[in-house]
């Protein structure tokens, strides 16, 4: 079950990273970020830190080497969240 | 056989005028870009007026994407990435979309230190234990070569991309490799041009050396006074200039726009010998330099009618006149049309060079030459060497047929470059 909020806040997050020639509208929960959404892997660094921000929380390296997908990214979210 | 290079595109980013236009009309009408700065009287420096660029958010936001301007604090790279896309657009050349670079194409883009105020926030977080939080663009705001790794991307350019710096001498070097690289038929288009940080972290050590004015904090505008009497040392200053130089052929091909040609020039160090140090220059080392300058250009001394000098504002200015005098063999009513945009602006520090080469070369487009501001009371020293003819006060009517531009800096370092109107 997905929370729509932080999905929603997710995405928002990661528009700003997004290539000139992937859309908003690409962006679903199977997306991967390197493979599908073409975001350079330097900037999953940046993403990271947004996340950090918008949510309170702080994500681990095994946490970023865990986050491949959009999927991935709310479920840490989630768990951290009710981890709190 | 060298071949020929000209110019033929101009970008700024000056404390008087930002972009080409508003930066002529300043030079010719003789505006300041010297202000009073409450940060650095908050800070307790003795000199609290500095000379900075005005640049609105709303123009970065035309020069860096939404992401680059996330956590972007390197106002550098800001001034360099303006004056070099602007010099590059007026040059009418293309911005390469392609999958592949443009292998004629090059960036030669100098600086003394990048992205003081990014260093200053990553220093804070390393020293909280917070590395972590430093974000994908600490390294390249703060690489000296950052400002010639964005305008290469943002070029895409596949010849030569790299950062000289020689301090003050590091905008004039940058054009004179330019020159180099396009003479040898290495490349066909060069970015060169230079920028330098703004704020209190740049300009505390030269406020510390005491080499700074400090009587003229409620009196900005008066503050820079090149060659006059009462020089009291530079006024800080940060920005960037661009230059677009192109082969000949490939400008003619193009049916460019030829701003000026660069006819040679020439850098050397004094080896902090003889009167040259850390701080000063060797006399003989910039009196060598003017002369190879001449050599390269194959001119002779007496084809200069317009020197733009280094001539910084400090007691050092008499001694920049005397070594002109010495190398090109010329006094009195003889000597040159002389001026220094500093009483303007200020000393651009690695940004200085190409600031003063761009507003030079302008001065060919404009048949002007641009005045000095405040040097009402011109040196006695410099006014036993030339005649004070030689030193207008304010822009005047004239068409300068060769320009010679020098520019001096820490570690005994000279360039001088030699500019011709084209026609």
């Amino acid at each position: 079950m997905i929370d729509n909020n932080r999905y929603e806040s997710l995405r928002a997050i990661i528009k700003i990273y997004l290539p000139e020639d992937v859309k908003a509208s690409d962006i679903n929960e199977d997306s991967h970020f390197i493979n599908e959404l073409n975001i350079n892997s330097a900037h999953l660094v940046d993403i990271v830190l947004d996340v950090e921000d918008a949510f309170d929380i702080r994500l681990e390296n095994e946490d970023m080497d865990q986050m491949q997908t959009v999927k991935d990214a709310l479920q840490i979210i989630d768990s951290k969240v009710s981890a709190k | 056989m060298a071949k020929r290079v000209v110019i033929t595109g101009l970008g700024v980013c000056a404390p008087n005028g930002v972009g080409i236009s508003s930066f002529t009309e300043a030079m010719a009408i003789g505006k300041s870009g010297i202000r009073f700065h409450s940060q650095l009287k908050d800070l307790k420096f003795g000199c609290q007026i500095a000379a900075e660029p005005l640049v609105k958010d709303n123009l970065v936001s035309q020069y860096f994407t939404p992401l680059q301007r996330r956590g972007l604090n390197a106002s550098g790279l800001v001034y360099g990435v303006i004056a070099g896309v602007d010099a590059w657009e007026n040059a009418n050349i293309p911005i390469n979309y392609d999958a592949d670079p443009e292998w004629d194409n090059g960036v030669i883009f100098g600086t003394g230190i990048l992205g003081v105020d990014k260093f200053r926030e990553s220093i804070h977080l390393v020293d909280n234990y917070n590395v972590r939080r430093l974000g994908s663009t600490t390294v390249s705001q703060t690489m000296a070569s950052g400002i010639s790794a964005y305008l290469g991307g943002r070029l895409g350019c596949g010849n030569q991309v790299t950062t000289n710096s020689s301090a003050c001498a590091t905008g004039t070097e940058a054009i004179l490799m330019g020159y180099d690289r396009i003479a040898s038929g290495k490349a066909k288009r060069i970015l060169t041009g230079s920028c330098s940080d703004s704020g209190p972290y740049v300009w505390g050590g030269f406020d510390a050396m005491r080499i700074l004015p400090r009587s003229y904090n409620d009196n900005p505008t008066k503050a820079s006074r090149p060659m006059s009497a009462s020089a009291a040392g530079f006024v800080p200053g940060s920005g960037a200039g661009a230059l677009v130089l192109e082969s000949l052929e490939s400008a003619e091909q193009r049916g460019a726009t030829i701003y000026a040609e660069v006819l040679g020039g020439a850098v050397n160090s004094g080896g902090q010998r003889g009167t040259g140090s850390m701080t000063a220059p060797n006399n003989a080392a910039v009196q060598r330099c003017i002369q190879d300058a001449v050599v390269s250009a194959k001119i002779k001394p007496s084809d200069i009618d317009l020197i733009n000098g280094h001539l910084t504002a400090t007691t050092k200015d008499a001694t920049e006149i005397e070594n002109w005098t010495q190398a090109l063999g010329r006094t009195g009513i003889d000597f040159p049309l002389v001026n220094s945009f500093k009483g303007m602006f200020g000393h651009c520090l690695a940004a200085s060079g190409s600031i003063e080469s761009v507003a030079a070369v302008l001065q060919f487009k404009e048949d002007q030459v641009f005045g000095n501001v405040n040097c009402e009371d011109l040196h006695p020293e410099i006014e036993k060497l030339i005649h004070p003819s030689r030193v207008p006060l304010e822009t005047i009517a004239y068409m300068p047929q060769i320009i010679a531009k020098a520019s001096f800096g820490f570690g005994d370092v000279n360039a001088c470059v030699i500019f011709k109107r084209f026609s």
